[in-house]
């Protein structure tokens, strides 16, 4: 028990914490940058572009069959090969969002086409045009239905900015590691606070959506 | 539908390839010596999670080491006094993509000169003599790199000389290769491999921070440290060799390996400059 | 890129095969937990129900990583041997079996709200009943989200590059770092990736076309 408490020193949870601090950083802008980017790809895959739809679709379905970590690796050390250069947290950023914006747009995808099916006819024939229909009536009706699946796919996020520890982003799994790389007999201690940490934020986010949907349903 | 998506995907593909083709070479053609003067800093690519070259201290949120010290000694000789000295962690496995790519401007990170690696970078003048070695548990049955025979497993990490040092040394023994040298050391104290190898510097560094680990047998290979910078960053390079030169010269070198090294039992510190 | 592919063409099979074993036991593996662990959280017994709900929400909630970085450094160490191949793939099964879980357990709940009484009532037992009325009906519902795990399980198994487990990825990495030639490596890489994922993925797109129309 005394080691458990060695680990945890006021030190050595600083450091977690900073660790922490940068996983949260990337995953609160990659989630805003994936939701945009993933419903406006969404609504081009459902509205069915000639000639871009197809494109964007093939696209999406590239990404979302590659292991994110591989789009990691092209974002860290291919982008630069081709004059792009990138620092840890941009490149993990990016690779995060077009990753998860994949996921998304998926999402969104089928989200509007399960509510659409009468709705839309009803909203044009009432003298909407498609895009007011889709922005005033489609889309709020899609968003409450995709909101469970949406934030399972944001504590995916979360959790997978732990890949990064690969390119040596400095978040928490990363600190955990640097920490009991040092010391061995912290490695445990260092594993029940990763869980712990993990735990907290995910689970709390989905308890939180599992409220918003209710309150939403109603 | 096929030969549609093709028919749109292609021009696509083209006009991306062109447009990153045309802003390919502006990043890693740039003159670093012009630029570090300008910006009064130089980057360099060190390790944090090896002990006496850099390591991460937890308490400072800093790297610290013999690579780290001397990177610092050579920005002042270089920059002047106020010059920065920047430190972005690499790992054997990082390095060389993130210099090829321009994120940082030399790499300090207990990087062998290789005939192979001089294709594809170039190389300061030696500044530190490193060997090849075992790291082995206390009491294990190996004594040395003859003892690596079938059925034994050896650590090493992705991007280092060891996986080819290993094949050539014992090819009966199973080559582990993992992403940096703390994995390395705790999958060895976790029971992974019987062995790990690497340059006998970072091994010392190891067996320091846990004394149930001891380098045995000697070393079976030589690995020269130097300095890497991109090719075509012939000023940048002569500027490196020149500092280097007068760290040696003027004590300043030495005292950084006293620091680090002077304790460390086993280890000569004559050896290594 | 080719030459990468062809000069290289011996470990990145090796890699492929170690990728596609993997994949498939851990698909096994966590198909067979995942459903154990949906019956139990459905179980009428409330302490059964509730180590299988605190099992799926500690598993969900926790990085892949880590859960294997558990069994590849800290198992070994203090209780048992596990080699890296062994760690990644117990740690892919494990993670996985709790989405299954999920999948499974929404897939029987949305069948056995009526069935379930109605065969009760005819005098099957819960068993039974559950073998021979709800989960013929519910594997419908639970086959498209199930392989959307399996595609996941493929992509995911690429932590064994972390537990050097010899997959694809881990192979890809040593060429990337010998040949320094990262972006045709990675390239190559993913190619080989969407050779697995990609069929699968259209496969289920159709399996879920089909089985809405019908």
């Amino acid at each position: 028990m005394n080691t458990f408490f060695d680990a945890i020193s006021w030190v050595n949870f600083k450091y977690l914490l900073e660790g922490m601090g940068v996983t949260l950083e990337v995953s609160i802008i990659s989630i805003a940058i994936s939701f945009v980017l993933g419903t406006f790809l969404g609504i081009i895959r459902y509205v069915n572009i000639k000639g871009l739809s197809p494109i964007v679709g093939f696209i999406i379905d590239i990404i979302r069959n590659l292991p994110l970590m591989l789009i990691l690796f092209f974002s860290y050390f291919g982008l630069p090969e081709v004059g792009v250069r990138l620092n840890v947290v941009t490149a993990t950023v990016i690779a995060l969002s077009v990753f998860e914006a994949a996921m998304i747009a998926e999402i969104v995808r089928s989200g509007i086409s399960a509510v659409a099916k009468g709705q839309m006819e009803a909203a044009r024939s009432n003298g909407m045009t498609y895009a007011q229909a889709m922005y005033h009536i489609i889309l709020p009706q899609a968003l409450r239905k995709m909101i469970p699946p949406l934030v399972s796919q944001f504590i995916s996020l979360i959790k997978d900015t732990s890949l990064a520890t690969i390119i040596l982003l400095p978040e928490l799994t990363y600190h955990a590691q640097i920490i009991y790389g040092q010391n061995v007999n912290y490695m445990i201690p260092m594993y029940v606070m990763l869980a712990l940490l993990y735990f907290v934020v995910n689970y709390a986010l989905s308890v939180a959506s599992r409220v918003i949907a209710k309150k939403l349903a109603i | 539908m096929q030969k549609r998506i093709l028919k749109f995907l292609l021009p696509v593909v083209f006009l991306l390839t062109a447009v990153l083709a045309g802003c390919g070479k502006s990043v890693a053609s740039q003159d670093i010596l012009t630029n570090a003067s300008q910006t009064n800093t130089i980057i360099w690519g060190v390790k944090a999670d090896t002990n006496l070259f850099g390591l991460m201290n937890v308490k400072k949120n800093k790297i610290e080491g013999f690579d780290v010290d001397v990177a610092k000694a050579l920005t002042k000789q270089i920059l002047g006094p106020s010059g920065k000295a920047k430190f972005v962690q690499v790992t054997s496995d990082t390095r060389m993509p993130l210099l090829k790519a321009g994120n940082i401007d030399a790499i300090i990170a207990t990087m062998t000169i290789t005939p192979e690696r001089k294709k594809q970078v170039d190389f300061s003048d030696i500044y530190f003599k490193a060997g090849g070695s075992l790291l082995v548990k206390k009491g294990s049955k190996i004594k040395s790199v003859k003892d690596l025979k079938k059925g034994t497993k050896v650590i090493v990490v992705q991007g280092s000389t060891y996986g080819d040092n290993i094949k050539k040394a014992a090819p009966d023994t199973q080559v582990l290769q993992l992403a940096d040298y703390a994995q390395a050391f705790t999958a060895l104290k976790s029971g992974q491999a019987d062995a790990l190898s690497t340059d006998n510097g970072i091994l010392y560094g190891m067996s320091i921070q846990d004394k149930d680990y001891v380098v045995v047998g000697g070393t079976y290979t030589n690995e020269p440290y130097g300095i890497a910078i991109n090719k075509g960053q012939k000023p940048f390079l002569h500027t490196v060799n020149s500092a280097l030169a007068k760290i040696k010269e003027n004590g300043t070198y030495d005292k950084i390996a006293q620091k680090w090294f002077g304790d460390v039992p086993g280890f000569d510190v004559k050896e290594v400059k | 890129m080719f030459d990468i592919l062809t000069n290289n063409w011996g470990l990145l099979s090796t890699g492929w095969g170690y990728t596609i074993m993997c994949s498939v036991l851990a698909l096994i593996g966590s198909c067979v937990l995942g459903t154990l662990f949906a019956l139990m959280e459905i179980s009428p017994y409330k302490w059964v129900a509730t180590i299988g709900r605190v099992y799926v929400e500690v598993v969900r909630n926790i990085p892949l990583l880590v859960i294997t970085m558990v069994f590849y450094l800290v198992i070994p160490k203090y209780v048992v041997a596990i080699n890296g191949f062994t760690a990644g793939t117990i740690g892919l099964t494990i993670y996985t079996s709790a989405f299954i879980a999920e999948t499974v357990r929404a897939g029987i709940e949305a069948i056995a709200k009526g069935q379930m009484e109605g065969a009760r009532s005819v005098g099957l037992t819960y068993s039974q009943a559950m073998t021979q009325i709800v989960f013929p009906q519910a594997i419908k519902i639970i086959i498209p989200p199930l392989g959307n795990q399996f595609i996941n399980l493929v992509k995911n198994s690429s932590v064994l590059a972390f537990t050097s487990g010899f997959d694809l990825m881990y192979q890809g990495k040593i060429i990337a770092s010998t040949t320094l030639d990262t972006f045709s490596s990675y390239l190559a890489v993913g190619l080989l990736y969407l050779v697995l994922t990609l069929p699968l993925s259209y496969l289920m797109r159709y399996l879920e076309k089909r089985w809405q129309t019908a």
